[in-house]
């Protein structure tokens, strides 16, 4: 078939959209702008679910607030908005009290990293069995342009006219520092990647972080005279280098470097959970002797 | 899936303690939570107990954390208690909010110590009680309980819970550090024996499910994560689906109902103790700990032959508007004595203050009212 054909075939039905089992397609269209990549971002999050052969029924995603705060509307599946930066703890609560769910945070970078922060670093420590996908634009979008702690040095914004002056995070290497079982960066580009990251994240078990290099054509693509969301979806593409083997404490973003993607942590260590087990079977013999002990008094 | 809690009896049991068996009973089985004196031993009780009941114990990094937990936990089915005081109220507000306008069923104790800020951390105050009515932005309606013992710590925490599962809303214990580490006579009745109320879920289909929709009732019915319902929720003003709607005429369905669904129910809610109300001429309004400590000097002005009755809100949100302005109409004036500036005696002054005169006895914290300064207070409101 040539590349006509292909096309042909999948626009035959057009009444239907391929992903509509997996949308609230009665909320569309969606409040992005175009040239966003959340778009792409989120496909690839529920291409990701639909790899990892999950029962929808039993996935749940879990939003903050900002543009990404947004896509907890949009999928159709179990879903919560909560309130700016604590997505991560909610979904704990909604993970440990049911342990059968598959919980995905899916946040951007201020509210994740700025407000949420101590929570991530904290969900991380305990590797809470959840996966976290933040959807890193440098700025917040939302609000119309703000310095996130995420926007590099120098960069503009709206309360950086003169060029941000504070040193960035660089998200991979605070999830691996601070004890991510999983730990991978991807560009809105490599969407095919970032769903197989997806899959393997919802599939494995402990605290999974995915960092997804996106664009934001309305504030920083404008601000920083950086073209249309396209144009700097082609420069992250561009700029963009796979290595599995980085440091993810050593691969920071700044506005001209190399966008090092992969895979950079994949280890197994035990769960919260799985500790929690641990500790009451070892000493299950002293919790029953107290519990026995507990009920005798009366 | 959860073990139910065996433990029954008499015990000589803390205020604390009492509390965290009072939630065990009334089948919470997640607690998130952070230490803060004077709360902690209901979360260290917890730590104890849940794991041999199957239930999750969760020491969050914050009490912001700890609530936000607490709201996830909820929406997975299962009942959730956080324990904190004062300053941890405070970081919880923006999520109590949250928890308000989804609709969450969870109970949040406050051991209440003195303020404002760190105030003091080991000894006790009434001083949050406008802080449980408006602690959060924007307006919803709101339970709070007030234990004055032990013993009540376990009972209104069973309440409480049964309220939050009813009304579909965090519900507040509103104790304090006496109440929360003093030690007395606790009775727990064998677990089947309370009265339970068990969350409503939907017997609808997923499909013909939505989120928000009431079916004539004032509280809508649950659908938890993981059941195939496939449901949205959001903090933001919301329709029937779920679904946020950016518009004036959505926020008139969606928030008035908030406090609609206590309005109307008021008389479910509101629980009071009365003592020598029915000929009395001045009424003591106390709650809590306040409650105990007024009895000698109610005493001591009966001594003196005036006639006084003791009113303890046992329910202090919702306010009990209507038992109140009852007896205004046949007293001669009120003294409201409570371990805070003044606060719930605004409440009793917008509804009584136009019939009869109603006093104040503030006191800051750290300490009980003196009983010769309630006495003459009684004496004022007696003697014109």
């Amino acid at each position: 078939m040539d590349k006509n054909e292909i096309l042909d075939e999948m626009i035959i039905d057009s009444k239907h959209h391929p992903m509509e089992d997996l949308f609230r397609m009665d909320r569309m269209p969606h409040i992005w702008c175009s040239g966003c990549g959340l778009g792409a971002v989120v496909t690839a999050f529920m291409e990701g679910v639909k790899k990892a052969g999950k029962d929808y029924d039993k996935v749940v995603v879990v939003s903050g607030i900002g543009c990404t705060g947004r896509v907890a509307g949009y999928v159709n599946l179990d879903s919560f908005h909560t309130t700016h930066g604590r997505a991560i703890p909610f979904a704990t609560g909604l993970k440990l009290a049911n342990r059968d769910l598959t919980v995905g945070v899916i946040s951007g970078d201020g509210d994740l990293f700025a407000i949420g922060g101590n929570h991530f670093i904290h969900a991380a420590r305990r590797n809470v069995d959840i996966v976290v996908v933040c959807v890193n634009n440098f700025i917040y979008g939302m609000t119309g342009g703000q310095t996130a702690p995420t926007t590099p040095l120098e960069a503009k914004s709206s309360t950086a006219p003169y060029g941000n002056y504070e040193q960035p995070f660089n998200l991979v290497g605070i999830a691996a520092a601070a004890g991510a079982s999983y730990v991978a960066r991807w560009t809105a580009m490599h969407v095919r990647r970032l769903s197989d990251s997806v899959a393997v994240a919802a599939q494995r078990k402990g605290f999974s972080f995915i960092e997804v290099v996106s664009p934001c054509p309305t504030v920083f693509a404008r601000k920083n005279k950086k073209g249309s969301g396209l144009e700097l979806l082609q420069e992250f593409g561009e700029r963009s280098r796979i290595d599995h083997e980085a440091d993810p404490t050593k691969i920071p973003l700044d506005m001209k470097n190399e966008i090092v993607c992969g895979e950079f942590v994949n280890d197994d260590r035990p769960t919260f959970w799985e500790n929690v087990q641990k500790g009451i079977r070892k000493n299950v013999q002293i919790e029953v002797d107290l519990e026995s002990k507990l009920y005798d008094r009366s | 899936m959860f073990k139910p809690s065996k433990l029954h009896g008499e015990f000589f049991m803390q205020g604390d303690i009492a509390c965290a068996e009072g939630a065990l009973a009334a089948g919470c089985r997640f607690l998130g939570g952070y230490p803060i004196t004077p709360a902690t031993e209901v979360a260290e009780r917890m730590a104890y107990r849940l794991p041999i009941l199957d239930g999750v114990f969760i020491q969050f990094e914050d009490e912001i954390a700890s609530i936000a937990g607490v709201l996830g936990a909820s929406w997975a089915g299962v009942k959730a208690l956080t324990s904190t005081s004062g300053p941890g109220i405070s970081l919880m507000n923006e999520n109590i909010g949250l928890g308000m306008m989804m609709e969450t069923p969870c109970v949040i104790v406050n051991v209440q110590r003195a303020g404002p800020s760190t105030g003091l951390p080991t000894t006790f105050a009434q001083s949050d009680i406008m802080q449980a009515r408006f602690g959060s932005h924007g307006d919803y309606g709101v339970i709070a309980l007030a234990p004055k013992s032990p013993q009540e710590m376990f009972d209104l925490t069973i309440t409480a819970f049964n309220y939050s599962e009813k009304y579909r809303m965090p519900v507040f214990v509103l104790a304090d550090a006496v109440v929360g580490h003093m030690t007395e006579k606790v009775i727990i009745p064998p677990v089947e024996e309370l009265e339970i109320f068990e969350r409503v879920y939907t017997t609808k289909k997923p499909g013909d499910y939505k989120p928000y929709e009431l079916d004539g009732k004032n509280v809508p019915d649950f659908a938890k994560a993981g059941d195939g319902y496939r449901f949205h929720t959001t903090g933001l003003t919301h329709d029937e689906r779920g679904y946020p709607i950016m518009t004036e005429e959505t926020q008139w369905k969606c928030v008035p109902r908030l406090m609609e669904k206590i309005s109307k129910h008021v008389d479910d809610i509101v629980l009071l103790e009365e003592r020598d109300t029915e000929d009395a001429d001045v009424i003591v309004i106390a709650y809590g700990i306040t409650s105990r400590t007024v009895l000698p000097a109610i005493a001591m002005a009966r001594e003196k032959g005036i006639k006084v009755g003791l009113l303890r809100p046992i329910t202090i949100w919702p306010f009990p508007e209507k038992r109140i302005t009852e007896l205004a109409k046949k007293v001669q004036g009120f003294v409201v004595p409570e371990i805070n500036m003044g606060q719930y005696v605004l409440e009793v002054d917008r509804v009584a203050g136009k019939y009869v005169p109603v006093k104040s006895i503030p006191h800051p914290g750290g300490g009980f009212h003196k009983f010769d300064d309630i006495v003459k207070a009684i004496e004022e409101v007696a003697h014109g």
